[in-house]
């Protein structure tokens, strides 16, 4: 069953503390200090917060059925995973042409050009129980559930 | 003239170590406290516009921040405090009226923590709660001065059989009760002085755990009238958002008299606050103040008061309580026997700790007397003209504990109201700036940037989880007594002792000092 992060902005208040946390996930020491202070290449979040007046939300990517990046991929680098079916990107395949910037619906990939040029994107923290966005969120604006 | 600086009240302490420059809290800080320089990618502090929610503290990811009382002392005095210091000084600049939130902190003795309760050895069992039945059902509203009964199965009479409980009917007419499963309530906190995030989670909790929450001077949001089997409508003096449907939509009114933060005095809630909803409900224009006058200018007795409660007795057809809130002033006993002359099927009574959103300071710190010294005058005086069971009692003001709620009971109330407790539950740290409408915690404001930070799913878990921890440290004390049922705790002072308390005082709250036998 694919799970899927689903958003309240009613009660997103605008902390970032969801980017931090991705942002810690995603580094080499996944120590926050760390990851802040002494890593290169810099790590960066997966998940944007947007905000307009009061209103913010967190979005990452929405790991769409019928994927544009997936098809727009010409090295075949963003894939989905069979067991999840999370699209992932494999950064060893990725060259950093940015198709899938163009094509995504949601603007949710960023460019990594920290060190070598690739996709950047939610890849629903693999491995975890729960992805630290959801985990980490004190108002509980962001949250798992299964496919409704 | 320049503002001559007094020394802030709280210092922000940033571990530069432990920092990541994220900016959460600079982000977080209604108060605008933190900043950041993209230059230096640093943030940095200006610990003048600290209140001391620990609002950023709490939220900062890596626990950077600690804030702290400022160490800086003016010479020691006993007279002067800092506190006065900064008092004088404030109002030699603004000439104005010094405003606060919540209740009276000066330090008044708490005669709870100079009570002791007792427990069973050898001589009556203790209960385990856990294992057996254990009833902290209680009703609040008027209870008939005698039952009688019928029996109707024609079993009964048979010989040898022993009656059971189903073969009686009966008579008496029983006024309406609130049925609350456990005895604590949620205080009267209106939409205006908290948000609604606020009061949905009150709402829901009441709901969830069999009790009832109160909807103060506000008028009742629309988005609230589904929790109406779990609302108390309060009528206030400023009679804002009173009409059919509301009184119809409420488990039982409420006249508020008076509250334990500022007795004697109305409500004001600014008009900035006056939001289209908040207009609304209260049934005013945007934008204007709210002002409850400080008497209910059809009351000046008990007579007038005993009219408003049977226009409201009658407007609702006699199907719910109606009952009156005061403040704990020095004629509270007197007061209370009247109301309940008058009709009243509840009073409730509002101590000296009890909080407010906005009060004058000095009228908070300074007026009335603390609810543990209420609760036995009016219990006293209630049973010496035998009208005791003609209402109920309800307590309020600075309860802070199951504790607490159990020696309450024991002094004589039926059940407790609780606010600040609730607020606490919900993540208020007691800034007392509720009358700034910053709150950084989504509660006292109005402000769409600050309310969305209560979600009130949150904020019922919480308060659900805290009633359901007190309900069982209450089941666990009372076995320890002996006792199965909250009602046989009721006004049983012998359960109660006093630790270091006056002769005085431990016969006006009726308990005998501790080492001292039945
Ligand atoms: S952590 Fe939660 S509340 Fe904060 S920005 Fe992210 S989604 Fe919004
Ligand atoms: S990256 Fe964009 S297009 Fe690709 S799955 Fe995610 S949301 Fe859809
Ligand atoms: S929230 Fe904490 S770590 Fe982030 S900028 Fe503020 S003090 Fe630094
Ligand atoms: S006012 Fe609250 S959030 Fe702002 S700096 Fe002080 S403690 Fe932190």
């Amino acid at each position: 069953m694919v799970k899927r992060i689903y958003i309240r902005e009613e009660y997103c208040m605008g902390c970032r503390l969801c980017e931090v946390h991705c942002l810690v996930q995603h580094s080499k020491t996944k120590n926050i200090i760390k990851a802040y202070k002494g890593e290169y290449p810099k790590p960066i979040p997966r998940i944007i917060v947007e905000e307009k007046g009061y209103v913010s939300f967190a979005l990452q990517c929405r790991h769409c059925e019928d994927a544009p990046c997936l098809e727009a991929c010409i090295t075949g680098a963003m894939y989905r995973d069979k067991k999840t079916g999370a699209v992932l990107c494999d950064e060893d395949k990725c060259i950093g042409c940015w198709m899938c910037i163009m094509v995504c619906p949601f603007g949710v990939i960023s460019r990594n050009i920290e060190g070598k040029k690739i996709a950047s994107k939610c890849d629903l923290c693999v491995g975890e129980e729960v992805p630290v966005c959801v985990k980490n969120c004190p108002n509980e604006a962001i949250v798992c559930e299964e496919e409704k | 003239m320049a503002k001559r600086p007094t020394p802030t009240e709280f210092i922000i302490e940033r571990d530069e170590g432990k920092c990541i420059a994220c900016q959460v809290c600079v982000r977080m800080c209604s108060n605008d406290a933190h900043s950041y320089d993209p230059e230096t990618d640093t943030v940095t502090s200006d610990s003048t516009k600290c209140v001391g929610c620990h609002f950023c503290e709490t939220i900062c990811p890596t626990g950077a921040i600690i804030i702290k009382r400022n160490p800086s002392e003016f010479k020691l005095n006993a007279n002067w405090s800092a506190q006065v210091i900064r008092n004088i000084t404030k109002q030699a600049e603004t000439s104005g009226v010094l405003l606060t939130g919540m209740g009276c902190d000066k330090p008044y003795p708490v005669y709870w923590d100079h009570i002791v309760l007792n427990a069973s050895q050898v001589t009556n069992p203790s209960i385990d709660p856990l294992r057996e039945p254990m009833e902290l059902r209680t009703y609040i509203g008027r209870k008939p001065d005698r039952i009688e009964l019928t029996a109707h199965s024609p079993q009964s009479t048979e010989k040898n059989k022993i009656p059971s409980a189903m073969d009686y009917r009966l008579l008496t007419k029983l006024s309406p009760q609130l049925k609350l499963e456990t005895p604590i309530l949620f205080s009267a906190m209106s939409y205006g002085s908290i948000s609604l995030n606020a009061c949905i989670s009150l709402a829901r909790a009441a709901k969830e755990i069999g009790t009832f929450y109160n909807t103060g001077e506000g008028g009742l949001h629309k988005d609230l009238y589904e929790y109406g089997a779990h609302t108390i409508v309060q009528v206030a003096s400023g009679r804002f958002g009173v009409h059919r449907e509301y009184l119809e939509a409420g488990a039982a009114i409420e006249i508020k008299i008076g509250q334990g933060a500022k007795p004697g005095i109305g409500g004001h809630l600014p008009g900035e606050k006056v939001s289209e909803e908040i207009s609304q409900t209260r049934m005013i224009p945007v934008g204007t103040d709210a002002l409850s006058p400080a008497p209910h200018h059809d009351i000046y007795s008990i007579e007038d008061l005993k009219q408003l409660i049977f226009a409201l007795k009658e407007a609702t057809r006699y199907s719910k309580p109606v009952g009156v809130k005061i403040s704990a002033v020095h004629n509270v006993a007197p007061i209370a026997s009247g109301i309940v002359r008058a009709g009243a099927d509840f009073v409730a009574i509002d101590g000296l700790r009890g909080g407010t959103g906005a009060a004058p300071t000095v009228i908070r710190d300074n007026v009335g007397i603390p609810i543990e010294l209420a609760i036995a005058a009016v219990d006293n005086r209630l049973r010496e003209e035998g009208i005791r069971n003609q209402a109920s009692l309800i307590a309020a003001g600075g309860i802070r504990s199951s504790s607490d709620v159990i020696k309450a009971i024991a002094l004589g109330a039926d059940a407790v109201y609780i606010g600040t407790a609730a607020l606490v539950a919900m993540g208020c740290n007691l800034c007392q700036r509720c009358y700034t409408g910053k709150c950084n915690w989504g509660i006292a404001t109005q402000d769409p940037y600050l309310t969305k930070r209560l979600n009130p799913d949150i904020g019922t878990r919480r308060l659900v989880n805290l009633l359901r921890a007190w309900s069982l440290e209450i089941k666990e004390m009372l076995g320890g007594m002996g006792i199965n049922a909250i009602e046989s705790l009721r006004g049983n002072r012998e359960q109660l002792r006093g630790v270091g308390l006056s002769d005085t005082d431990l016969k006006l709250l009726g308990i005998k000092p501790a080492g001292e036998a039945w």
